[in-house]
């Protein structure tokens, strides 16, 4: 039996790190620590002597943990990185889903493999949820915009709702635009003009 | 044609501004490239990705292609610095406490005189300084390194990313930094501190952001690496042009690029900075140079400056690291590339780094260029033929 690997999880989001603790405690890996504050990482990390760090590919305190790599000191410390020309297709997945990973030199591709594959699993999950929830959120932003465009029309030219939708879609249409471009136009100079 | 696409990744810093322009105003499509431009949030994330081939270029600093190639930090990977995209364009500010005791000793700022600023800055240093760089193999890095090696100062060296670098000062994790514009402006503006210097007190023209690709991609895809190098020395030519600076500065401030206030975009543009928050400015001629003084050609003597710092700070054998630098600055290719398309050309590929005091007429073969100054502070010479 090996001994059990210690992991860090750096993420400032205390429901999104929920959820991966809770993913790798059910995998098996007991030993996971969560850091949120991310101002005091490297210290932080330097208390902890983790096996392996996982962080967001977008959160920007990754390039703090790259200086890790070459703390000099007796301890091994995080220096592999994910992008591991061994196993390319493992990379290309976590970048898909979103994770980065830093292991200590030396461990080996089989102990890291399984936990890696959790990661992305729970990465890839919260990530297509955040993008879901995102373009809902700019549809619903952008269907606002058409209603004030088309409030506009009506309003300036006497149209109906339906014809003013149909002026939109043509303009757009002829102009080689997209709606929601031509209605923000609208919307914006109609601001400059009151 | 869906060839001529390119994915390019870039990090949100004034430097991005020839790859910003070229796609912006045309000169990549004018060589029939559709550029892409992708916004990284960090170093490591632009280089992971160029890596695995999701991105085919990226704007990178200077010496990441030959800490890459050279398989440090846990990445190994042949990646080349196909030209450089800027020279200079750095800043080094102090905290509050610290330029406070430099000014009680008596040290006016002037952001040029980096021999008495580093007298000042020794004496009011009261313990270990934190230096904050934005990546452990930066420009930045090797230029605090540089600045600090002859002094008494105890000092650590700590990556913090750029748009962080101003409430890192405020809130103390770093008692110092060395940033790329427009991000040490936004710590004046936020009075988390002061600014003491320019990256170019310290080496009057050091290669700082270089469009980067990988070997074998560029070696698959020559033509597309030349029509980006073409587009991209159009781009900087363009913006040497003072009279475009006011719409490169807008268009940089977009919220897609640097979404920055564009007044603090253009103080890096205009070599215009403001050392303190509502001071007078202070102008830096050459604060960063885009196209001047063949800023474009990937000198090897440059990378081998940089492989020189490498090779010490990783204890790595002296003569291969000069081998594998000089390689990853593809001087051969940009002859090439340039040469057809009858740009004016340095005679050789390696020249003395830091023997010019002023701008001095160079062998060309157009026999029109002009090298501008490009001293170190302490007025060494770098000159590989002596060592």
């Amino acid at each position: 039996m090996p001994a059990p690997l210690k992991i860090v999880v750096v993420e400032p989001d205390q429901a999104r790190a929920q959820v991966i603790t809770e993913a790798l405690h059910e995998s098996g890996w007991a030993d996971v620590t969560v850091i949120a504050d991310d101002s005091s990482l490297t210290r932080t990390l330097d208390d902890i002597d983790p096996d392996v760090v996982l962080i967001d590919l977008r959160n920007p305190r990754r390039d703090s943990l790259e200086a890790l790599s070459e703390t000099s000191g007796a301890r091994q410390r995080p220096v592999a990185m994910f992008v591991d020309q061994s196993d390319p297709e493992l990379s290309s997945a976590a970048v898909q889903a979103g994770v980065s990973a830093y292991v200590v030199g030396g461990l080996s591709g089989e102990r890291i493999r399984p936990i890696l594959e959790t990661a992305i699993a729970r990465f890839g999950i919260m990530s297509q949820m955040q993008s879901e929830l995102d373009a809902a959120k700019q549809a619903l932003a952008e269907r606002k915009t058409i209603d004030r465009a088309k409030g506009l029309l009506i309003h300036a030219k006497g149209l109906t709702e339906e014809e003013a939708y149909q002026l939109l879609r043509k303009t757009a249409m002829d102009q080689g635009k997209r709606m929601i471009d031509v209605a923000q136009a609208l919307v914006t100079a109609s601001e400059l003009l009151r | 044609m869906s060839g001529r696409r390119l994915h390019c990744g870039f990090v949100p810093l004034v430097d991005s501004a020839p790859l910003v322009i070229a796609h912006e105003l045309g000169f990549a499509a004018k060589e029939g490239l559709e550029l892409e431009l992708l916004k990284q949030p960090s170093w490591s994330a632009l280089r992971d990705l160029l890596v695995l081939g999701h991105l085919q270029a990226a704007h990178m600093l200077s010496p990441m292609p030959i800490a890459m190639t050279l398989g440090l930090g846990g990445v190994r990977a042949q990646v080349d610095a196909l030209m450089v995209l800027s020279v200079n364009g750095n800043v080094i500010a102090a905290s509050n406490d610290i330029v406070g005791r430099m000014r009680a000793r008596g040290w006016t700022p002037d952001l040029t005189d980096a021999q008495s600023a580093a007298d000042a800055f020794e004496a009011a240093a009261d313990g270990p300084i934190r230096f904050g760089v934005p990546f452990p193999f930066s420009m930045h890095r090797e230029l605090v390194e540089y600045w600090l090696k002859d002094r008494d100062i105890p000092y650590e060296i700590s990556s913090v990313p750029p748009p962080m670098m101003s409430e890192a000062l405020s809130t103390g994790e770093v008692d110092a930094f060395c940033v790329g514009e427009p991000w040490g402006s936004r710590a004046v503006d936020a009075e988390a501190g002061e600014l003491i210097l320019t990256g170019r007190s310290i080496w009057a023209f050091s290669p700082e952001k270089v469009l980067a690709a990988r070997r074998d991609w560029i070696s698959e895809n020559t033509d597309q690496a030349g029509a980006l190098m073409r587009a991209v020395y159009a781009a900087g030519r363009w913006l040497s042009d003072p009279s475009n600076r006011e719409i490169a500065t807008d268009i940089l401030a977009r919220r897609e690029y640097l979404a920055m206030p564009a007044d603090v975009v253009d103080r890096a543009m205009k070599g215009h900075l403001l050392a303190q928050a509502r001071s007078l400015g202070i102008e830096v001629p050459g604060f960063v140079h885009f196209h001047a003084g063949a800023a474009n050609f990937p000198w090897r003597s440059q990378a081998q400056w940089i492989g020189a710092s490498l090779a010490r700070r990783h204890g790595l054998a002296h003569d291969s690291v000069m081998e594998t630098a000089r390689d990853v600055f593809r001087s051969d290719l940009y002859r090439e590339v340039m040469g057809d398309a009858g740009i004016d050309l340095p005679g050789a590929s390696e020249k003395q780094e830091g023997a010019l005091a002023h701008p001095t007429a160079v062998a060309s073969t157009r026999g029109g260029l002009i090298l501008q100054p490009d001293r170190f502070f302490d007025a060494a010479v770098f000159d590989l033929s002596l060592s």
